[in-house]
Order: structure tokens, then C-alpha cells, then sequence
């Protein structure tokens, strides 16, 4: 039997109202994948960060190579050999790649990158982990940006390598890549902790699963086989992976859009002549490596941003260039891209968030005022109907999780009678159950009549729910065609046409 | 053992300790510069309780320094929690003091009319001066708080060239002031002090009124949304340019209104731009930031720094300092309390390492 190279023992951390661990054990072994499961909120989080050393465990047992340890702080974790890659790179963007990896280590004041070079050289023959050293990080894509993250933790000698999300900022190459990776640290005798809510990449690549939900450690599966018993573990229930569309009533055109063209905000053809039609009740999944006029497209439809050329027609009626409030109050929805960056105001309360789009006119304002209690009363019942995890209205936005800022945004944006809905990677970085809630709900809206524009990087997103599908590829929209029609493989090629442009650099 | 650990949401009572901290390292600090000069630091203190706290004039004299801080600072609040960073209030103020003295002087109007005019007149001179840098920002993206600042220098050569030009009073040889007010147009003062009571009460009500927007009303909802959200704001169909112009006007129209008290209350006359204002403008923003952007608070903190300007007078006249090292002493106060602000946001755990 091998020993584990990191085991815990009733590890248990409460925060003032939920318990964000409870008892959990969890053993990994060296030149494995352990792969720790779990919805949002599940206490994945906190398991990482009690083992990087930033929270303390209110109880239970942590040793490393069968010695138990106590880890204070960051600078612990790294001396004890555990190393983190954050799910969003902590790289200081002006500096170069070589200067940042000589943050922190003993490298001396003067020309601290110098004694990098034969280490970096290592690492690159070793794993085939290859970055340019002298490039700036900010010119870095989020796969290179990640990889120097990694490389900074095996420089600094960590013998477990504990990977947040890893994949949530890749695209599908990025990913096959960082996979490729992981198996060569582990071959070479290090552990990597892979922290997850994608079944399918930890079917892919995990030697052993755990899974998290509530705080809880509820189960194991060495080696993992079979994604519906995992999905349940998860969420408690059985999940459905079956095409969650059926054949849609598609009524009259609702949104007719004609040889629209906008620019990007870098003064470039962002859309170049782009038509469909949009029909009651219909389903049109936009697909495209992000980047390819995705953005810009919603923008223009939610008014965001100007026209060049060509024209959006709602019902018939022109609507180019109408502003985002107009074309709210005509029922146009809008689900953003950035969610906290557009979709909340995180220093505000749920129940002011809730009132964003609504706040200047009744029942929630009555002249110049705002009625308080109107929104409090507003903000209890969708806290109630959308299940929103905050313990009151006047909880600000920026406490809650990802999943549950998309459930206030979604509560807001989904109300009153649509036409249209906008809705730009609405399930991204949200877990099974979760996202499921979010499709059964757009689902449930072209039922009573709105047509729904879903713009994703998920094909299989877009695949279960659409009625047609679209690909853009440098501004320009291949199809619509009928989504039984299309193979997955044949949109691949579309998203790909002009593949030099998206291969990674091979190391 | 002891280290530092953060805490984002410290308890009341451990901002106050800091605070106290803060005040008192302030005071010992500057005890040897008392010493320096000669000056037992106890005495030195005891001088300053004397003249500012336990005696009535020097609490009257808080209160008049504390008139424009406040309807100044209580305007800034607003404008900081928009993102419109103003920092030419000391400009807004000399243009209302000069349209203020417009009205006193130039316009002939019912003797019960005349303040109220001055008022208004002062609230349009400062806004629009104000409105300058929002329009300069919200049209061509100019960095409001460059130009703002830039502006406080054309209001002081106005200044300058209206008491020495075209204002400049013909009973007076060679000083450089404006005729008198006429009585009409002189505020009020409570009974042996510089207090222009009605420019006080304005600035409370004020205050209290614009917390009251900020917290209660969709106005002050949009100018939080683009303050803290300009994303959101755009997103949500917010006019933006609309919301910056009003936060714009009410920020310069209060130092316009500060202006009117300090020409109507204090001085009676418009005179050199160092003598009208001393600097409240600038001492406002550290009101507005001590209060965190809340105009109600700014009574508080206006009062604080009244009193801080106040017990410089004292030490001036009283103990025979030089000139700067009051200065000195208030500069030290305020570092310290700014600096121990973060502090607080930490605690200190004894014992190992857990």
C-alpha cells in the first residue's frame, strides 16, 4: 500500500452561519489525479484555501507525507511543497514573464532572473511547459498566463499541485494541452489536487474523484467510470445529460436582423454584414471561439453599441439605435457576458440589484423616491422563488457567490413579458444544478412565447437547448441552420475555419 | 508572539480605539516640536483645551470654520461617491462669494429679497463653475479632477481682477476690497461671535437632505450605480452624462453657497481670494473622506475640522509660535488619522503562529 502524500482527517471550518466544511477526509497519493468535486458553494474553496494556508481549520488533522503539519500562511504551503494555481493568474501584468517568476523566490536583488534561465530549461525538457521568458504577461492568452502559474509553483518546488477551475478560462485546445501537462507531473511522481464542477473533464483526466456537496465529503470513485452516478453524488438527485429540447412551436419572426455591421471597440469590423431571424419561441445558439464578433453582436442588440451599418428589426419595427432602457421597456432582456462587471453593482444590496432595471418607475420608486420597502418585499419573494442563498435583501451583492449573482440577475432580467432574451454564456462557471435551473428557465420562457439568442462556448450548451445554430467566425454568421441538422463535429469545423489562427504554440 | 490580521469588518468600538491612538501618537509627536521652541508640551496643550474646548469664543470659532467645511464637504460626498472627483471647490467658492457680491452691490432688489438672490446666485455661479469640468469630462473625457483643479487658479485671478478692477470700492485708497455690503444684504450673526447662523442652519438641512437623495431616491440610486458600476450603469440604461453633470452642479453649487456665507457673514465685502477662503476647499475633501461619502456625516467631521483650525489660531495668538508650526501640528493630526484609518481594519492576535 502507498502512503498518501497528503491526507486530511475531519477537517471541519465554520463561518459565522454555514458550515463550509464538515469532516472532510480526503487522501492523495504522489503521481495521481485527485479530483475534487462539487457544486458552487460546496466547500471546494475552502478545502483549498485551508490548504494553502489561508484559513485555519476549526478542526481535524493535515499531513503531508504522513507528518502532521500546521499551515499558517501561503509561505508555509510553498515551504511544505503544496503549490496553487488560482483559477484567475495573481501575475503582475506590466512585468515579464521572467520577472514574475522571480517574485518571491531567493533569487537575489541584483538581476533576480538570471539564475532562472537553467531552471526554466529544465522544467521545459521535463514537462514540455514552455513560455517565452522575456514576454510581458499582459500580451500572455489566459492558457500562457496560466501555464506561468504553474511553472512558478513547480519552481518553487511544490510536490502537490492544486489547479482551481482550471480550465474555466481555456478554450478546448488550451485545455487538451494543460491535460498533456498534468499527466506529465503526475508520471514524474507529483500529486495534483484538479478542483472541478466539469464531469466530463474530470471523467477525462482524474485517477480519483471526491466529491463535495454542502460541506460535506459524500463520496469517492477510484477510478472514476460513470458520470450519472457522479452527477448524482453532486446534486443529490438524478441529472438528465438528454437533449432538453423538444420540437418548438416556432411562431412569426420576432427579431429580423439585416446586413448589420459594427465596429469593435478597437475601431475594427467586429460584425460584417450579419442577417437572421430570430422566431417566436425559438431557440438560436450562436457558437464561436471567443472573440469572433460574439460580444459586439449582443452588444449592438442591447444597445450598447452603435450600428455602422444595417438594421434590427423587433416585431417589425425598426430599433436600430434605440437605447439599452428603450429596448428593455420594449422586451428585450438581456442576460450579460461579464456578470459582475455589467450584470451588478457589487457594493449594492440584492434588493437594489434585484430593482436595476426597474428602480425610476412603479411599484419601486413613487416620484423622486424609492420605496424601500417595495424592494425589500420584491427582493424576499425572488430570494424565495429563485433561490437565491442570501440571508437578507439588504446583503451586498459582492458576498454571494458566482451562481447566485447569476440567479439575481437572471430573477431581474427573465421578469414581465419578453420578446427577446439575450443571454451570453448564461451557465458559465455555474454547477450542474444550477445550470440546469438556468436552462429549464430559458426553456420555459419560449414557452410562453419569447425567442432566445444564446450566444456560448459550451457546444453542448448549445447543441441541448437550440433549434438552430449559428456559428460567427471573424465577424461574419455561418447558418442558421436547423440544430438537427448539424453534427457537433461539423460546428467544430465551422468555430475552427480558420484554424492557424487559433492553434497554440507547441512546445 | 503577535501579528496583524485581517479583519474587513471591523466593530465600531475598535475604529474609535484607533482613532484615539491615532490622536494621541499626534500629540505626543508633537510635543517635541513644542519642546523645540521652548514650549512645555503641557502647557502647551492645556493653552489649546483652553482657548478652543472649555472657552466659548474658541468653540464659537470652531463653528464658524466648520460653516463652509460643512456645506462644502457635505456637496463633495456626493460627488465622490459618483466617481466625480472635484477638487475645485476652493474656485466654486470664490464664484459664488463674487456673484453673491454682484447682487449685494450691482443689483437693486427689495431689501427681503436680497439674500435669498445672493444665495441663488451664488448656488448657479459655483454649479456652473463645476459644470465646466463635467461637461469637459462627459464630452471630450477630460480628467475632471486635473481640470478642476486647474480652474481653481482662473477663479482666483477673477477674484483678484475684480477687486482691483472693476469692484474695486471708490471710498477705499488703495486696498483692494469692494464698498461694503449693504446691511440688506449681511447675514446675521449670533450675539458676539462670527456665527452666520442662517448659512449654518442651510448647511445641516443641506446635508441631511442630500443623504437623504443619496440613500432614498432614484437619483442618488443612479449616481451610486455609476459611482460604484459604470458597466451596470451603462447597462442598465442610466444617463450617464446626465447623472455627472447633476452631481457636478450640486457639489460646486454648495461651495458656491459656502462662498455667499463667508462674503455675507464674515468678510461684507469681497476681497483677496487668500483672505476670503482659507483653503476650505481643500480641507472640505478630507471632510467628505473622513465622513466616507456620506453628506450627514459631514456635520461631524466638518465640526472636527473646525476645531482643528480653530486651536491653530489659539496656538498663534497665545503661545507665540511660529507661524508654520500650528501648521505643523494639524498637518500631524490628520496624518495620523488618515494613516490609522487602514489600521483598523486589522486586529492583532497574540500568541504562536496557529
Amino acid at each position: 500500500m502507498r502512503e498518501p502524500v497528503l491526507k486530511l482527517r475531519g477537517i471541519s471550518k465554520r463561518f459565522p452561519g454555514v458550515v463550509a466544511n464538515d469532516q472532510v477526509d480526503l487522501d492523495v497519493y504522489p503521481g495521481e489525479v485527485h479530483a475534487l468535486l462539487g457544486e458552487n458553494g460546496a466547500g471546494k474553496t475552502t478545502l483549498m484555501n485551508i490548504l494553502y494556508g489561508f484559513y485555519q481549520p476549526d478542526e481535524g488533522q493535515i499531513e503531508l507525507s504522513g507528518r502532521p503539519v500546521r499551515i499558517g500562511s501561503p509561505a508555509e504551503a510553498m515551504r511544505l511543497g503544496i503549490g496553487l494555481v488560482p483559477q484567475h493568474p495573481l501575475l503582475v501584468r506590466r512585468h515579464s514573464v521572467a520577472e514574475n517568476l522571480a517574485l518571491g523566490l531567493p533569487t537575489g536583488w541584483w538581476r533576480p532572473t538570471k539564475p532562472l534561465g537553467k531552471r526554466l530549461h529544465e522544467l521545459k525538457q521535463q514537462y514540455r511547459l514552455d513560455v517565452e521568458a522575456g514576454a510581458l504577461v499582459e500580451q500572455l492568452s489566459p492558457g500562457e498566463k496560466q501555464r506561468v502559474e504553474i511553472i512558478r509553483a513547480l519552481l518553487r518546488g511544490a510536490k502537490i499541485l492544486i489547479l482551481d477551475e482550471p480550465t474555466s478560462v481555456l478554450t478546448p485546445q488550451e485545455a487538451g494541452e494543460l491535460f498533456k501537462v498534468i499527466q506529465r507531473i503526475t508520471q514524474s511522481g507529483g500529486a495534483v489536487l484538479f478542483i472541478s464542477h466539469r464531469l466530463d473533464e474530470v471523467l477525462e483526466i482524474a485517477n480519483r474523484v471526491t466529491v463535495l456537496r454542502k460541506g460535506k465529503a459524500v463520496g469517492s470513485l477510484t477510478p472514476p467510470t460513470d458520470k450519472a452516478t457522479l452527477a448524482e453524488m453532486m446534486v443529490g438527485r438524478q441529472v438528465s445529460f438528454e437533449r432538453e429540447r423538444g420540437m418548438a412551436k416556432r411562431g412569426a419572426p420576432v427579431l429580423e436582423v439585416q446586413k448589420l455591421s459594427v465596429f469593435s471597440d478597437r475601431g475594427l469590423p467586429a460584425l460584417r454584414s450579419v442577417s437572421f431571424n430570430l422566431h417566436q419561441g425559438e431557440v438560436l445558439g450562436v457558437a464561436g471561439v471567443a472573440g469572433n464578433g460574439q460580444s459586439e453582436l449582443i452588444q449592438v442588440l442591447a444597445g450598447l453599441r452603435k450600428a455602422v451599418s444595417g438594421s434590427v428589426k423587433l416585431d417589425g419595427r425598426d430599433i436600430t439605435g434605440k437605447t439599452p432602457r428603450q429596448l428593455h421597456t420594449l422586451g428585450v432582456a438581456h442576460v450579460p457576458e461579464d456578470r459582475i462587471r455589467m450584470g451588478v453593482v457589487p457594493s449594492m444590496s440584492v434588493a437594489q440589484n434585484l430593482a436595476l432595471r426597474n428602480y425610476f418607475r412603479p411599484p419601486f420608486s413613487k416620484g423622486l423616491w424609492l420605496d424601500q420597502q417595495e424592494l425589500d418585499q420584491n427582493a424576499l419573494r425572488q430570494i424565495r422563488q429563485h433561490e437565491i442563498a442570501a440571508p437578507k435583501p439588504g446583503t451586498e451583492a459582492r458576498l454571494l457567490s458566482g451562481g447566485n449573482i447569476q440567479k439575481i440577475i437572471l430573477a431581474r432580467e427573465l421578469a414581465g413579458n419578453l420578446k427577446v432574451i439575450l443571454a451570453v454564456h448564461p451557465t458559465y462557471g455555474l454547477d450542474v444544478g444550477a445550470s440546469e435551473q438556468v436552462h429549464a428557465t430559458l426553456l420555459q420562457k419560449t414557452q410562453e412565447g419569447a425567442a432566445v439568442l444564446l450566444v456560448s462556448e459550451d457546444l453542448d450548451e448549445i447543441i441541448s437547448l437550440s433549434d438552430c445554430v449559428g456559428v460567427l467566425y471573424a465577424g461574419e454568421l455561418v447558418g442558421p441552420v436547423e440544430a438537427t441538422s448539424v453534427t457537433r463535429e461539423q460546428i467544430g469545423l465551422w468555430m475552427m475555419r480558420g484554424e492557424t489562427a487559433f492553434t497554440t504554440i507547441e512546445a | 508572539m503577535v501579528r496583524l490580521e485581517f479583519d474587513p469588518n471591523p466593530p465600531g468600538n475598535r475604529v474609535w480605539l484607533v482613532m484615539g491612538l491615532a490622536v494621541l501618537a499626534a500629540i505626543a509627536l508633537s510635543s517635541l516640536i513644542f519642546w523645540s521652541y521652548g514650549v512645555p508640551p503641557v502647557t502647551a496643550y492645556l493653552t489649546l483645551f483652553k482657548g478652543t474646548l472649555a472657552n466659548p469664543a474658541g468653540i464659537a470659532e470652531s463653528f464658524r470654520r466648520a460653516i463652509p467645511l460643512l456645506l462644502i464637504g457635505a456637496g463633495l460626498s456626493l460627488a465622490f461617491r459618483s466617481q466625480f472627483f472635484n477638487i475645485g471647490a476652493e474656485g466654486q467658492l470664490l464664484l459664488g462669494a463674487s456673484a453673491a457680491t454682484g447682487v449685494a452691490l450691482f443689483i437693486p432688489l427689495p431689501a427681503e429679497l436680497k439674500l435669498v438672490t445672493m444665495f441663488l446666485a451664488g448656488f448657479l455661479a459655483g454649479g456652473a463653475y463645476a459644470l465646466i469640468a463635467a461637461l469637459l469630462k462627459s464630452r471630450l473625457g477630460v480628467n475632471e479632477i486635473l481640470s478642476t483643479l486647474m480652474l481653481n487658479y482662473i477663479a482666483v485671478y477673477i477674484v483678484q481682477f475684480l477687486v482691483n478692477g472693476p469692484w474695486k470700492g471708490r471710498s477705499l485708497m488703495g486696498f483692494a476690497y469692494t464698498e461694503q455690503f449693504p446691511a440688506a444684504a449681511t447675514l446675521p450673526v449670533i450675539g458676539g461671535t462670527l456665527i452666520h447662523w442662517p448659512t449654518l442652519l442651510l448647511g445641516v438641512l443641506l446635508a441631511l437632505f442630500l443623504q437623504l437623495i443619496l440613500n432614498r431616491s432614484t437619483i442618488g440610486y443612479e449616481l451610486r450605480v455609476v459611482g460604484e458600476n459604470l458597466e451596470a450603469a451603462r447597462y442598465a440604461g442610466i444617463n450617464i452624462g446626465r447623472t455627472v453633470l447633476m452631481v457636478a452642479m450640486l457639489s460646486g453649487g454648495l461651495a458656491g453657497l459656502a462662498g455667499v456665507g463667508e462674503a455675507a457673514g464674515i468678510h461684507k465685502r469681497l476681497l483677496d481670494p487668500a483672505q476670503i477662503s482659507l483653503g476650505y476647499g481643500f480641507t472640505a475633501i478630507i471632510v467628505a473622506w473622513l465622513a466616507r461619502g456620506n453628506p450627514a456625516l459631514t456635520i461631524f467631521t466638518a465640526l472636527l475640522m473646525g476645531l482643528i483650525f480653530a486651536g491653530g489660531d489659539v496656538m498663534k495668538l497665545n503661545l507665540q509660535m511660529p507661524f508654520r508650526v500650528v501648521d505643523v501640528f494639524s498637518g500631524l493630526l490628520l496624518m495620523f488619522l488618515i494613516g490609522s484609518e487602514p489600521l483598523a481594519r486589522y486586529r492583532l492576535k497574540f500568541g504562536r503562529r496557529a
